[in-house]
């Protein structure tokens, strides 16, 4: 039986500053204080425990990495148990620790919603020929591009080089219904044979993969990350780190994205994924399925087949179908589960019929249907630069400005679930521990991190509360106790059996 | 479980969203039909003024 898929998403936006030459990272720094500022419970992170050198090959190059945290005063912990703060010169959110596809689609809504106010504070104190505004996209299209992550617990006792070589085949072919597509090509190095450059490509970051596997994020990226920093116990999981995938404004596109995912890992996990279902060279294949608007472009795999991303990934839904019937699907949680494959099977069949039947859905197709029909209207070249235009302002945060929220898509999340989410951790993992008693005590919590948080005790001095564990510390175990404490003091003495 | 799949498989229509009758758990899963020529009459109100210019200074530092 696979490991719970608790799971997260850390998403780094775009940012300009109209009217002003600052450096991004003081821009970046306005957003998340400006936010932060606006919250009398704004407390620190807490790095003790971060290790992003550590592989998860078994070896660390943490003596000899440039250091990951820039800004480290601009750094916070929210009451809905997410990060808030400045990386490598972009605001990121990351969600608070997810039970299901689902609430991670809800806390990644929060996070946008986080940054759309944001921007509204700092712009309302900033001169009216200045504007700062952000975007939900990954590149640049000058070959500058920046993360979305996805985080997924997996048992430590599973072979890495399994988990990497298997999930590999889910990575480059996913982007079929989870690119958030891009107008224009930013890969400088090989050339794809026989093609021309294309105009348009179905993902942001394919162009950026150099890499099958490896610890990087910024330079030669893999595909698979070898990052080790499980931010739980490290004897029983890991914490597997996914740099390869787009930022989506759709949020069905988001919850194929973690769900399917998050399915193939249980699978994997539970040593059922198809072992023929392995792709030759995947650092050729992403870009290859990325730069074919047909989707007709086949790929070799270990087998000797020639196969299309379509049927690659329909051969995956088979599998994981097959999958549900003789395991289960409690690991990602049974329902979420169920509707995860019936979606996953419509969003396959829709682009193997007609690709603009999914345009509801799929942000890249979205994309698509609006720049070539604007392209169209005005009999455009290909390269007109309204055409990137429209690509950047697709993902634009600010509402009279964005084209996702004109395009159509299909919507998962109440709106006024999502407002709420800006404030309120998921009640299924211990991020409800973390954000309950910065709701709650937030003068007697000096920092926090993913795996624990240390109070001040009045006359007791620090005290540091681990969570080991990522479903523990959820409501289920610690509301109760949460609810019926007079003090933290009192409810540290209490709590010690639950993690 | 899995009898509910097959069967609702069989019951779409293959080009059919799966929204509110695929899962009770989803919160309300509203299809904006949005019409594409009006969307593309409205377009360039909602464009930046000076696409090139915008387009151009839209630098990032690289990230993650």
């Amino acid at each position: 039986m696979a490991t719970p898929k608790v799971c997260g998403i850390e998403t780094e936006y775009g940012i300009i500053f109209k009217g002003s030459d600052v450096n991004p990272i003081t821009s970046s720094s306005i957003i998340v204080n400006a936010y932060s500022q606006g919250l009398a419970d704004s407390i620190g992170w807490d790095y003790i425990d971060e290790h992003p050198g550590n592989d998860a090959r078994g070896f660390s190059l943490d003596d000899y990495l440039f250091p990951e945290f820039e800004t480290q005063l601009v750094n916070t912990v929210l009451t809905n148990g997410a990060r808030y703060y400045v990386d490598h010169a972009h605001p990121e959110v990351s969600t608070p620790e997810c039970r299901n596809a689902l609430e991670a689609v809800l806390f990644d809504r929060a996070g946008e919603e986080i940054v759309r106010r944001s921007m509204q504070i700092a712009n309302d104190g900033l001169p009216p020929e200045s504007e700062i505004v952000l975007y939900k996209n990954n590149s640049d299209g000058k070959g500058n591009s920046y993360g979305c992550h996805e985080n997924y617990l997996v048992s430590r006792e599973v072979p890495f080089t399994r988990i990497a070589q298997q999930i590999t085949t889910h990575f480059v072919s996913r982007q079929i219904f989870c690119g958030a597509g891009k107008v224009g090509v930013e890969h400088r190095g090989i050339a794809l044979k026989g093609n021309m450059s294309p105009w348009f490509q179905l993902s942001q970051r394919a162009d950026f993969f150099e890499e099958e596997i490896g610890l990087e994020t910024t330079l030669k990226r893999p595909l698979v990350n070898t990052r080790d920093e499980p931010h739980c116990d490290p004897v029983k999981y890991r914490r597997l780190h996914v740099i390869a995938g787009d930022a989506n404004m759709s949020e069905v596109a988001t919850f194929l994205k973690v769900g399917t995912t998050a399915i193939v890992l249980a699978m994997i996990e539970d040593n059922v994924f198809p072992e023929h279902l392995v792709i030759d060279d995947p650092v050729r294949a992403v870009r290859k399925i990325s730069h074919d608007l047909s989707l007709q472009t086949t790929i070799a795999m270990s087998d000797g087949r020639q196969l299309t991303a379509v049927q690659i990934q329909f051969e995956l839904y088979e599998a994981a179908l097959h999958y549900a019937e003789n395991f289960g699907l409690e690991s990602v949680d049974q329902s979420i589960g169920e509707d995860v494959l019936l979606r996953w099977e419509s969003v396959l069949s829709g682009l193997k019929n007609d690709p603009f039947s999914v345009a509801h859905v799929v942000d890249w197709v979205a994309k698509l249907r609006i720049v070539e029909g604007y392209r169209a209207r005005h009999g455009l070249q290909y390269d007109n630069a309204k055409l990137k235009a429209i690509d950047l302002q697709y993902h634009d945060i600010r509402i009279e400005k964005c084209l996702a929220l004109r395009a159509g898509l299909d919507v998962l999340c109440e709106q006024t679930e999502v407002l709420r989410s800006m404030s309120h951790p998921p009640t299924s993992t211990r991020a409800f521990f973390r954000g309950s008693v910065l709701q709650r005590w937030p003068q007697y919590v000096i920092a926090a991190n993913w795996d624990s948080v240390v109070f001040d005790i009045p006359n007791k001095g620090l005290q540091r509360v681990p969570m080991p564990e990522p479903l523990r510390g959820n409501e289920a175990l610690v509301g109760a106790l949460l609810e019926s404490s007079q003090s933290p003091a009192d409810f540290i003495a209490r709590i010690s059996s639950q993690f | 479980m899995p009898e509910q799949i097959r069967k609702s498989r069989q019951t779409k229509n293959n080009t059919e969203p799966a929204t509110d009758t695929s899962s009770a758990t989803v919160a309300q899963s509203k299809n904006m039909t949005a019409d594409l020529d009006s969307l593309l009459d409205e377009i360039d109100e909602v464009l930046e003024a000076n696409a090139e210019e915008f387009v151009k200074s839209y630098v990032q530092k690289g990230g993650q």
